[in-house]
């Protein structure tokens, strides 16, 4: 079927190196050593720890709960024990640790009760709670819980699910098999999405050097009897971005500060589908998934592996070449040296490739930017790179986003195309990881402002509370006091008082009364007095007849003092004068 | 004659526009100091006093009237002063006191007595508790204050510096690789003579 395609701008042709990995159909891989399982595998909130040291766990069974609506849970990849709960080396650029459960198998590989179901007998919001709780996120790379973009724009009607096979990426070849040899249950996935979406027509992408998988996937379009249209795109690296892929496809452009859906067009990955579907139909959690081992090693091909497995153990399956110096993970454009060998396959792996100085040589020094434009020319998304460079090398953050550094993909085409050498997409990524720190900090700020001034309020109004309190309390006392002595007025009057001798027997009984209180006042005063002296100083027994002779000349000063203070003050000033 | 109605006109435009002024100041009156807001936007928002003013506000108070100087905030660190220079023109001055690492505060949950004071003093409610029930700060919302350190009386609070961690990891700046120039002697040598030449 003949279809008009659109073109995106920019874009560059890498070599691809893709045909190394297709040669040999997807291998499975033995149960590794042990498996270490990220929590915190998908795009946002990261998930809670559910088990702990010590238990066991059967296979596909969850592990961590999804914290809100956008995350995704994460399963046992294998049956075992749990050794620990703790921090390890991420396959991240930085290097840091974060919280996993390690895992080691008991080689029984066991399966919890798994619960299939027919999805149409479901209602949607159960379709997408399900997918969430199996762990379903995006397996083209971004992680982002599917579920999450399950949901059709309120007033835009959906148009177009477009589904992307492309794989521009060189050396990665996951989704090339994955659709040569499990083509069907990746349309049946898209049967899903589309039973959830309504779009008015399903258009699946996928790059023309991927003839067998295009013919594959219309095989099981017509096999299934579906309306899903298989288009074949130019190979142009970066086509199989959501974003170029959508305006190859249905020729629309979606803005940064949109979301596809507002457009009425959403995008999965092939992969996703496939994922989704195992999740309803057959009741399986992502615990695994396809990665194309590549690159400097004797053998490569793809393998289906469990999510934390250590990315080590998985190379040494395709017997890496004695120089090798290090794993890429993702493809040689966008993705990166990971930290340490030992760090575990994730969600978001869809690629290692074994690096060597042939493959990839060591990039020459930077030199100074010529301005030649060639940056601008590559860029997908239309954007200037050599300006937001600029900006982004002198630190002058609000230029960069005049610039629109956040439509950047950071694919990488720039930097491939740079004459100069220049590593421009680090700094745009240096650039914006600055500026959503500093957004952080901004919002805490502004928080801790709100707070602060609403504890002082808090505090201005409770001490008024307070002092109101007090005014009426005493105001209530007042009333009483008056209330009593108008009592004790109106009782003399009293005319006919029971009581005959009340007239003077009231004051009679308060007198008594006062007269005790004065009395035991009194003698608290002398006990007080008696104390004050029994507390005189006990240095003054043996004095010498000059001390004694001193002792009296002031005691005598203080009677006259104690007589008459005026008079015996101004001798005083007198004898200092 | 003629004047008198020239004085007159003048003073006639005068007025009006004197009233037009007038009714201008009350009409479009700025409700306080706009720059104070620009200030208080740059400073950390801490309020933990270590500038010597009651919390943030009064201390941009005091620097939009020039009574102080513009590098007592230590939790805003070198770059809040650099921000602070730019707005208002000043010279930039080398921080009043030691910059520290961004920390938060913890309470050791077993020593915490329930006395909440600590409570009382945090300026921005990051500590929840209840008299004689255990007390514990709210992480995110921990400014770093140390506030609430002088007041418990059994010492059980104490501040732990935030690492880097995933979350809040950067990338970092470029670094350019300076690599010697294999450029023989004489090359140099020549140019150098070149220039003096010149």
């Amino acid at each position: 079927m003949l279809m008009n395609l659109f073109k995106f701008k920019g874009g560059v042709k890498p070599p691809t190196n893709k045909t190394q990995s297709t040669g040999l159909p997807i291998a499975s891989t033995p149960l590794p050593s042990r498996l270490v399982v990220p929590l915190h595998q998908s795009i946002g909130g990261m998930p809670n720890p559910v088990v702990k040291a010590g238990d066991k766990v059967l296979k596909g069974q969850l592990i961590g709960e999804a914290d809100g609506w956008i995350s995704a849970a994460v399963h046992a990849p294998t049956s075992g024990t749990v050794v620990e709960v703790a921090m390890h080396v991420q396959p991240h650029p930085s290097g840091l640790d974060a919280l996993c459960v390690v895992i080691e198998p008991d080689g029984k590989d066991e399966w919890i009760a798994r619960e299939p179901v027919d999805y149409k007998s479901l209602k949607p919001e159960e379709v997408r709670e399900r997918l969430q709780q199996a762990g379903v996120v995006g397996l083209g790379g971004a992680v982002f819980p599917t579920h999450g973009k399950l949901r059709p724009a309120k007033t835009v009607p959906m148009e177009e699910l477009v589904i992307n096979g492309a794989e521009c990426e060189p050396f990665i070849t996951c989704d090339d098999l994955l659709m040569r040899e499990r083509a069907e249950e990746v349309v049946r996935g898209i049967g899903i999405f589309r039973d959830l979406l309504q779009p008015q027509k399903v258009l699946i992408g996928i790059e023309d050097n991927k003839p067998e998988a295009a013919a594959a996937m219309r095989a099981a379009v017509d096999a299934l009897n579906e309306p899903f249209l298989v288009v074949q795109v130019p190979t142009l690296y970066p086509a199989g971005g959501a974003k170029q892929l959508i305006r190859v496809l249905t020729g629309k452009e979606v803005p940064a500060s949109k979301r596809s859906t507002d457009l009425g067009v959403q995008c999965f990955n092939v992969a996703t589908a496939y994922t989704a579907w195992r999740a309803i139909a057959h009741g399986e959690p992502v615990i695994s998934r396809l990665v194309t081992v590549t690159g400097n090693v004797h053998a490569p091909r793809n393998y289906e592996v469990l999510i934390g497995t250590p990315m080590d153990e998985l190379l040494k399956l395709a017997i890496p070449h004695p120089d090798t110096d290090g794993i890429i993970m993702g493809g040689p454009m966008m993705g990166f040296l990971v930290p340490d060998m030992h760090v575990p396959v994730i969600k978001a792996t869809n690629c290692l490739i074994a690096h060597d100085d042939r493959l990839f040589p060591p990039k020459p020094p930077e030199m100074p930017c010529i301005r030649c434009g060639a940056c601008a020319e590559a860029c997908p998304h239309e954007l200037q790179p050599f300006e937001m460079y600029w900006f982004s090398r002198a630190k002058n953050f609000g230029k960069t986003q005049e610039y629109n550094i956040f439509d950047c993909i950071e694919c990488g085409c720039c930097a491939f195309v740079c004459p100069s050498r220049i590593p421009l997409v680090q700094y745009f990524r240096f650039a914006k990881s600055e500026i959503w720190a500093r957004e952080r900090e901004k919002n805490a700020a502004e928080g801790a402002k709100a707070r602060f001034e609403f504890k002082q309020l808090r505090d201005e109004r409770e001490k008024a509370e307070k002092a109101e309190k007090l005014a009426k309390a005493a105001a209530a006392q007042a009333a009483k006091k008056a209330a009593e002595a108008a009592e004790a007025a109106a009782a003399p009057a009293a005319p006919a008082a029971p009581v005959a001798p009340g007239g003077d027997g009231l004051p009679g009984a308060v007198d008594p009364e006062k007269a005790a209180k004065m009395a035991t006042i009194q003698a608290a005063m002398e006990r007080a007095k008696a104390q004050r002296e029994a507390a005189q100083p006990k240095n003054t027994e043996t004095l010498t007849a000059e001390q004694q002779r001193a002792v009296d000349e002031i005691e005598a000063r203080r009677v006259v003092f104690e007589a008459n203070p005026e008079q015996a003050a101004t001798p005083a000033s007198e004898k200092t004068e | 004659m003629e004047l008198l109605l020239a004085i007159a006109i003048m003073a006639l435009g005068a007025l009006v526009l004197g009233a037009a002024l007038g009714f201008a100041s009350i009409k479009f009156k700025v409700e306080g100091n706009p720059l104070v807001e620009k200030i208080e936007g740059i400073l950390p928002q801490t309020q933990c006093g270590q500038c010597g003013f009651p919390g943030c506000k009064p201390y941009a108070e005091a620097i939009a009237k020039g009574e102080v100087d513009i590098n007592l905030c230590p939790p805003g660190g070198m770059e809040g002063v650099q921000k602070l220079a730019d707005l208002l023109g000043r010279e930039v001055k080398p921080l009043d006191a030691e910059e520290k690492p961004k920390s938060v505060a913890i309470i050791d949950e077993n020593t915490c007595i329930g006395c909440t004071l600590c409570i009382q003093a945090c300026p921005v409610d990051a500590i929840v508790g209840a008299a004689k029930q255990m007390h514990t700060i709210i992480a995110p919302l921990c400014t770093g204050c140390e506030l609430c350190l002088p007041p418990c009386p059994v010492e059980c609070i104490r501040m732990e510096p935030i690492g880097e961690n995933i979350d809040n990891w950067k990338w970092r700046y470029p670094v350019v690789q300076i690599k010697a120039a294999p450029l023989p002697a004489r090359d140099t040598s020549t140019g150098g003579g070149m220039k003096e030449a010149a």
